[in-house]
């Protein structure tokens, strides 16, 4: 897993609540074996149409947005358990989702892929579009290591909260096999005890 | 002693150990396995040099990209076909059973394993799916996790968790004639929203579960992901023992007394808190419907759909075609789809086959009937069902999760609705630009038969 501590990026506003994976990866695409290769169809019914015509009025296609910033709607992530969701995100190169609300499966995915979940206020990401949207340029930083996220040269800031051993495995690149690996003692102490 | 939920008890008896201010090492007991969130899952442990820990506690099944026609015949779909041809030798290379296409136990994997006994009180469970929550209807802690987790149980049997909060929905009362299991849930899931569980593990308690069947917990159980909830339990009961007592991996004899005896401690004790409670009359609850692009969007089938300014839910609305305030009934359905993890049990097809006796279906209604497993299918013929749905034009396939999520050739075309027994309506689930109305199978059934929605409560003695 890549190493997170902090990041400077633009960021594209997607102002639509309810997110839920079949948009972020329709489950025609999760017929592959890899997990390579997934962001050219990420919110691929949103960005083109039926016929395979780009959509314009989608955000992703709207030049003046760039960045490696996505920032979305409340209750990010709904639906289904597929990881495909997290692999579509950053493999089209997304390095961080802000919202005011994440939905459980899809948080832990993207933790176990090295992309930072950022869960705000709704109040700040009301802001937050607001600003984006009224200059594009805009530059975010999210500071894992703080927990917070500001924007530059403004005084619009506010803090995170991830837990402690994910912080330090998204700090140092490590992932829960590495831990779960090196336990595997206990675990079978564990299981010649077991109660039930 | 602390007083103890469900819940608590049996996730504090799988802890291996805590990490200070950080997650605990869970134990799982039963991991299930499908083709389409497991193949990265194998790669990855072959790439680190992991071995599988437990092949013994893992059963693979396939079910979301199997055709449902002619199974007995090579997959046509190159890429479905591999995914399938994958599936099959990373159980072979690792020692894992699996139920593959046609095999006599194939099926969706949340019905396939409750129907072999796999699925037992007091156990976690877990699978690359995320309405696994299906399997706490038996009083187990069963949850979805992503791919990344289901190598982590490969290699270790185990999972690090944050124990989430805990949420208890209580329904007392008598349910109405017509109100099936599925209504409960969406009118459940209509009132909290979808996300109001996130973070939560959801226990189901009061008579109206209590007095429902195995079917029917695990159709309630199942849609606990609709609401946020990572999972759904309700308590162990006579009902339960009985469903699992003879079943091929139920315990036997004076084993399964000695667990009955331990699954009877499991009930959440007297005056044990949660964190969150909601309270519904089961009176209340009606046959209901959805009219938007999640589950929450549910209404009675007799009301008119609500008025909202939220921008998210007006481009639901135009997704739908729908107005607000409007009545869905008497709009003409093309597309009625009774199958899926949620509703593809014997009783599900019961309720169908009883309303649909002696009917026909609708000439504008393509009707299709998936069976959650072969054991059901067969089920079905040997009861005479089949015969009832043949004479009336509905079509039974073969199993799998089909129309529900659409990765096979069960596709709703653009535009079309489909009245569907499955779990979610979002925008393009059951095909690109395909728009759903989740109902119950007895409103599916009706739709079918008259070929538009109506209140099926007139319908009904």
């Amino acid at each position: 897993m890549e190493k997170f501590t902090t990041l400077n990026s633009r960021a594209i506003p997607l102002q639509i609540e309810n997110v839920d994976t079949d948009q972020i990866i329709p489950a025609r695409f999760l017929k592959a074996t890899d997990r390579k290769g997934f962001g050219d169809n990420v919110f691929r019914d949103w960005r083109y149409h039926k016929d395979g015509t780009v959509n314009t009025d989608f955000v992703l296609n709207d030049s003046r947005y760039t960045g490696s910033i996505l920032v979305a709607g409340d209750n990010f992530g709904c639906g289904s358990s597929r990881e495909h969701a997290a692999w579509a995100i950053t493999d089209y190169g997304f390095k961080v989702v802000v919202s005011s609300f994440f939905a459980d499966i899809f948080k832990g995915n993207a933790l176990n892929n090295g992309l930072l979940p950022v869960q705000v206020s709704k109040e700040f990401l009301r802001d937050l579009f607001q600003q984006i949207e009224s200059n594009p340029q805009t530059e975010l930083e999210v500071n894992l290591e703080k927990q917070t996220i500001s924007v530059k040269d403004l005084d619009l800031s506010e803090d995170f909260e991830i837990d402690t051993y994910k912080k330090t495995c998204m700090i140092n690149g490590y992932d829960d096999i590495d831990y779960l690996v090196n336990n595997k003692e206990q675990i079978e102490a564990f299981e010649a005890q077991k109660i039930y | 002693m602390s007083k103890k939920t469900l819940f608590d008890k049996v996730w504090d008896s799988h802890v291996v150990s805590s990490i200070e201010n950080g997650p605990q090492i869970l134990y799982i007991d039963k991991h299930l396995i499908h083709e389409v969130t497991s193949p990265q899952a194998f790669n990855e442990l072959e790439e680190r040099g992991i071995p599988v820990f437990r092949p013994n506690q893992i059963l693979a099944t396939a079910d979301h990209n199997t055709p449902t026609l002619n199974q007995d015949q090579p997959v046509r779909d190159a890429l479905s076909r591999q995914q399938l041809e994958q599936l099959s030798k990373n159980c072979e290379k690792n020692n894992i059973t699996l139920y593959e296409l046609g095999h006599k136990y194939n099926g969706i994997v949340h019905v396939m394993a409750p129907e072999l006994g796999v699925t037992q009180p007091g156990l976690t469970m877990v699978c690359g799916d995320s309405h696994t929550s299906t399997h706490g209807a038996f009083g187990a802690i069963a949850f979805g996790i992503g791919t990344s987790q289901v190598a982590q149980v490969f290699a270790s049997q185990c999972l690090l968790l944050t124990k989430p909060k805990s949420l208890r929905v209580t329904v007392n009362g008598k349910l109405k004639n017509g109100v099936l299991p599925k209504d409960v849930i969406l009118y459940i899931i209509s009132k909290l929203g979808t996300n109001s569980g996130t973070g939560y593990f959801c226990e189901y308690a009061g008579n109206v579960f209590e007095e429902m069947s195995m079917e029917g917990r695990m159709t309630v159980c199942n849609m606990s992901i609709e609401m946020g909830a990572r999972g759904g339990m309700i308590a162990p009961d006579e009902t339960t023992f009985e469903y699992v007592k003879g079943r091929e991996f139920a315990p036997k004899g004076e084993d399964f007394e000695k667990k009955v005896a331990y699954w009877k401690t499991l009930p959440t004790d007297e005056g044990a808190q949660f964190d969150k409670e909601y309270h519904f009359d089961a009176e209340d609850i009606e046959p209901m419907i959805t009219y938007g692009t999640n589950p929450g969007m549910g209404i009675k089938i007799s009301e008119n759909i609500p008025v909202d300014e939220n921008p998210s839910f007006k481009k639901s609305l135009a997704y739908m075609n729908f107005e607000a305030g409007e009545s869905l009934i008497n709009k003409p359905i093309n597309f009625v789809f009774i199958g899926s993890c949620t509703n593809s049990r014997i009783e599900d097809f019961r309720v169908a086959a009883e309303f649909i006796k002696g009917k026909k279906k609708a000439d504008n209604v393509t009707a299709w009937l998936v069976p959650g497993s072969k054991q059901v299918e067969a089920q079905i013929i040997e009861e005479g069902l089949k015969t009832v749905f043949d004479e009336a034009g509905f079509e039974l396939r073969q199993p799998g999760c089909s129309a529900c999520l659409a990765m096979n050739d069960d596709k709703i075309p653009q535009g079309e609705y489909c009245v569907s027994t499955s779990n979610r309506n979002f925008e393009g689930r059951q095909g690109q630009g395909s728009r759903t109305i989740l109902a119950s199978p007895l409103v599916a059934a009706a739709t079918a038969v008259e070929g538009k929605i109506i209140d099926i409560t007139k319908h009904l003695n």
